[in-house]
């Protein structure tokens, strides 16, 4: 009985907004800016739900459950979808609905005015949908779906300024990156299915192990299925090298850089692998390969921070940077740390990017060498940009620190010092951009003139909760273990222990660097006592390959796009020439034969053929009046017939 | 009771196949007659699937070959409407009957 009450429940979480959604696509003229409200509500009740079931699996313990039907059957074997409720999927439920609820609470000052405004929320909407259905899922065909749903709202809401060229392109981008990675994932799920013979997590977790105990699979299969549903992550979540679509998709409205580039679908990506860590256990190669992506990511995106001005761009870069950082925390089998460092990040990186959106919001432009100063005139945006600086920078006290700590403990405790030292200097490199970007925004004098004002209340009361969750997210931690409990589900010892992972040296480690970057930044930029230019001209070389991105997309540029479009050309030319060639010489053929065939035709054949002609012609004059060149008058007459047969086969049985 | 419920099926096809036909016939707009034909030939996907149960067919074929049917009305409405948007191109419309080039 409790169970079917829960199950309810959850079918109730992503019904709401798809109702919403239904209402906001079909009645978006007659709701207007009502449109708002509808979405609002139904997220909001889909967000209590979700908190009752979190707070009901912390409580009540080991309790899945789980819903299945037959959603195809072919004779004896068929596909099957269904959902569950486990403690992974409890927490996701929880930090994609707060996300999505704070999100559309701000779009409403964010969107004000916008001639598609119902569309954005039934887009928003939809998109929390698919979100949640990937998070609900108990097999990997949903997840696919979902996956792929999310991808296509992704697109669209990248892409929903798309009078603009660049945003237009950007939402392209980002959707054909991403299916490269998708198609990977395809592969594994195709590759998966036929080993295994079912979708469902559960059973695949048990199978696994079964069927590695009995040898009827091998490591090098679990291997390539691994690395290929790797590749979904890597696409989702804009790993290298599929991280090019992430800082152009900056483009689509900041609420939506928020809600899908920072919190929810990036994360899906993570999700994904940790979902499928039964898999990776048993992987090693694929693990490794998982760690190492992570790691290279996380610098590499990083580094790029460093440079960059635009202030979404460096929140992107930033974004990049952090997902390698889970990836990375997975890869070591830090699959608590990898899942906290997700929530945690999920809640300042929101907060950074709506506070990004409150400052373009409030000084029209997104340069921060146009900015400074701006502290003075919009407070509530600096306190709460500040609060979420800290936290991704590692601050002891705020989220960040604690699930920045983990992740570093999970590398040092794997042994794996590559990865550790990567990671720590990452996180140098975090602390030292964060806070480049809070200087030149925020602090100084104005450096051009810009008329800034704080932002309406709709704006400013999402800034605050998650600037309280950002804090107290951490407290997750310090209920400790029942979180690693809670995400551990499903998935038996998973993980190394997460309690005495601490040690002094990570930690003390993790808070010099943190320090050490921000004292950095104020020195070069609040002081000003060392002048980035100078280092800029220093190091002219590396500070122009970090600005263009390492040149990655021209790369891909030589690589993938223009050989297409010279095998595009390529073959146009062929056309041309041959084929063309071709048909013309068969036509000057024809020509000839036919000058010797019109004398023949001339002398003999038009004496018969004038006389047949008259004929023609004449019936031909009265048959023409039939041809109307309306399509549909013909299939009526053909319709007429059939049904003229019908009658007949009736009657003459 | 099995009987009825395989009449049923085969009605709501036959209800749908001439609301198909209907709009084929009776729809301007190029795009609505591409739909009319969807609902078509889904019909007839219906009555395959249903025969398919009715007969007990061993190898499903009933089933498998709807699929196929999808998957080529998928690509068929492709070509459909890159037919439309290129007659759209040329005569600026997409109501049937300015396309009456084939008039004599």
């Amino acid at each position: 009985m409790v169970e079917k009450m829960t199950l309810l429940l959850l079918i109730l979480i992503p019904l709401l907004p798809l109702l919403a959604f239904v209402v906001n696509i079909f009645f978006g003229k007659r709701v207007g800016t009502n449109a708002a409200y509808v979405s609002l509500a139904a997220i909001s009740v889909s967000f209590v739900i979700s908190l009752y079931l979190f707070f009901g699996m912390l409580a009540g313990g080991e309790k899945i459950v789980e819903y299945t039907f037959d959603w195809l059957n072919f004779g004896s074997s068929g596909v099957k979808l269904g959902i569950m409720l486990d403690g992974l999927t409890a927490v996701m439920l929880v930090v994609v609905t707060t996300v999505s609820l704070l999100v559309k609470l701000y779009s409403i000052g964010y969107m004000n005015g916008d001639p598609r405004y119902s569309r954005f929320y039934a887009y928003l909407s939809m998109f929390t949908v698919a979100m949640l259905g990937l998070v609900l899922a108990n097999n990997f065909l949903l997840l696919f779906i979902s996956w792929e749903l999310v991808g296509l709202f992704s697109y669209l809401l990248i892409g929903f300024w798309y009078e603009k060229k660049s945003a237009s392109d950007a939402g392209k981008k980002a959707f054909i990156t991403t299916k490269v990675g998708d198609l990977g994932f395809f592969a594994g799920l195709l590759l998966l299915f036929t080993v295994f013979g079912t979708f469902n997590f559960k059973e695949l977790g048990e199978l696994v192990i079964a069927n590695l105990a009995s040898g009827s699979v091998t490591v090098g299969m679990l291997n390539l299925i691994g690395i290929l549903i790797f590749c979904g992550a890597v696409g989702k979540s804009a790993q290298f090298p599929l991280h090019v679509w992430l800082p152009d998709a900056m483009e689509g409205p900041t609420p939506v850089s928020a809600l899908i580039h920072a919190a929810t679908m990036v994360a899906a990506g993570v999700y994904l692998v940790a979902r499928t860590f039964f898999i990776y256990k048993c992987a090693p190669l694929a693990m490794a390969v998982v760690g190492y992506t992570g790691a290279f990511t996380a610098i590499f995106a990083a580094s790029m921070a460093l440079v960059a001005y635009d202030i979404k761009r460096v929140l992107a870069f930033s974004t990049v940077s952090q997902l390698g950082y889970m990836i990375m925390a997975l890869g070591v089998g830090g699959y608590t740390a990898g899942m906290f460092h997700l929530t945690t990040h999920a809640f300042f990186k929101a907060l950074l990017f709506l506070g990004a959106g409150s400052v373009i919001h409030g000084s029209g432009t997104q340069d921060i060498r146009e900015m400074g100063g701006l502290g003075k005139k919009m407070k509530i945006t600096m306190v709460t940009f500040l609060i979420a600086c800290l936290s991704i920078s590692g601050i002891p006290g705020f989220s960040g620190y604690y699930s920045k700590e983990e992740v570093l403990s999970a590398a040092f405790n794997s042994g794996n010092m590559v990865i550790y030292w990567v990671g720590t200097i990452t996180a140098f490199m975090t602390a030292f951009y964060m806070f480049r970007l809070f200087f030149m925004t925020f602090t100084g004098t104005s450096r051009t003139e810009i008329h800034a004002h704080e932002s309406p209340k709709t704006m400013t009361v999402p800034l605050i909760v998650l600037a309280v969750l950002s804090i107290v997210a951490g407290g997750l931690f310090v209920m400790g273990h029942s979180f690693e409990h809670l995400v551990y589900f499903g998935v038996e010892g998973a993980g190394e222990g997460g309690a005495e992972a601490g040690s002094h040296f990570v930690r003390n480690m993790s808070i010099t660097v943190a320090v050490l970057g921000i004292t950095l930044a104020f020195f070069m930029y609040y002081l000003k006592k060392i002048s980035p230019e100078y280092l800029a001209e220093k190091l002219a070389s590396i500070h122009k390959l970090l600005s263009n991105k390492y040149y990655i997309d021209e790369l891909y540029e030589i690589i993938f796009i223009k050989p297409v479009k010279g095998l595009g050309n390529f073959l146009f030319k062929f056309d041309q020439k041959v084929v063309d060639g071709a048909v013309n010489g068969s036509g000057f053929m024809t020509v000839l034969m036919s000058k010797l065939q019109n004398l023949f035709d001339k002398v003999i054949v038009d004496g018969a053929v004038n006389g047949t002609g008259w004929i023609a012609n004449k019936g031909g004059e009265i048959l023409k009046q039939l041809q109307t060149g309306f399509i549909q008058n013909y299939i009526l007459i053909a319709v007429s017939g059939l049904f003229v047969i019908v009658l007949l086969r009736i009657i003459f049985k | 009771m099995n009987s009825l419920y395989f009449y049923t099926i085969l009605i709501v096809s036959l209800v749908l196949f001439l609301i198909g036909v209907y709009g084929v016939l009776t729809r301007r707009n190029a795009i609505g007659i591409l739909m009319a034909i969807e609902i078509m030939f889904n019909s007839a996907n219906i009555n395959l699937v249903a025969f398919n149960k009715f007969l007990n067919l061993e190898n499903s074929i009933g089933i498998i070959f709807p699929i196929f049917i999808i998957t080529l009305a998928a690509a068929e409405t492709a070509v459909g409407l890159a037919l439309i948007l290129s007659i759209y191109r040329k005569l600026k419309s997409v109501y049937v009957e300015k396309m009456d080039l084939l008039k004599w």
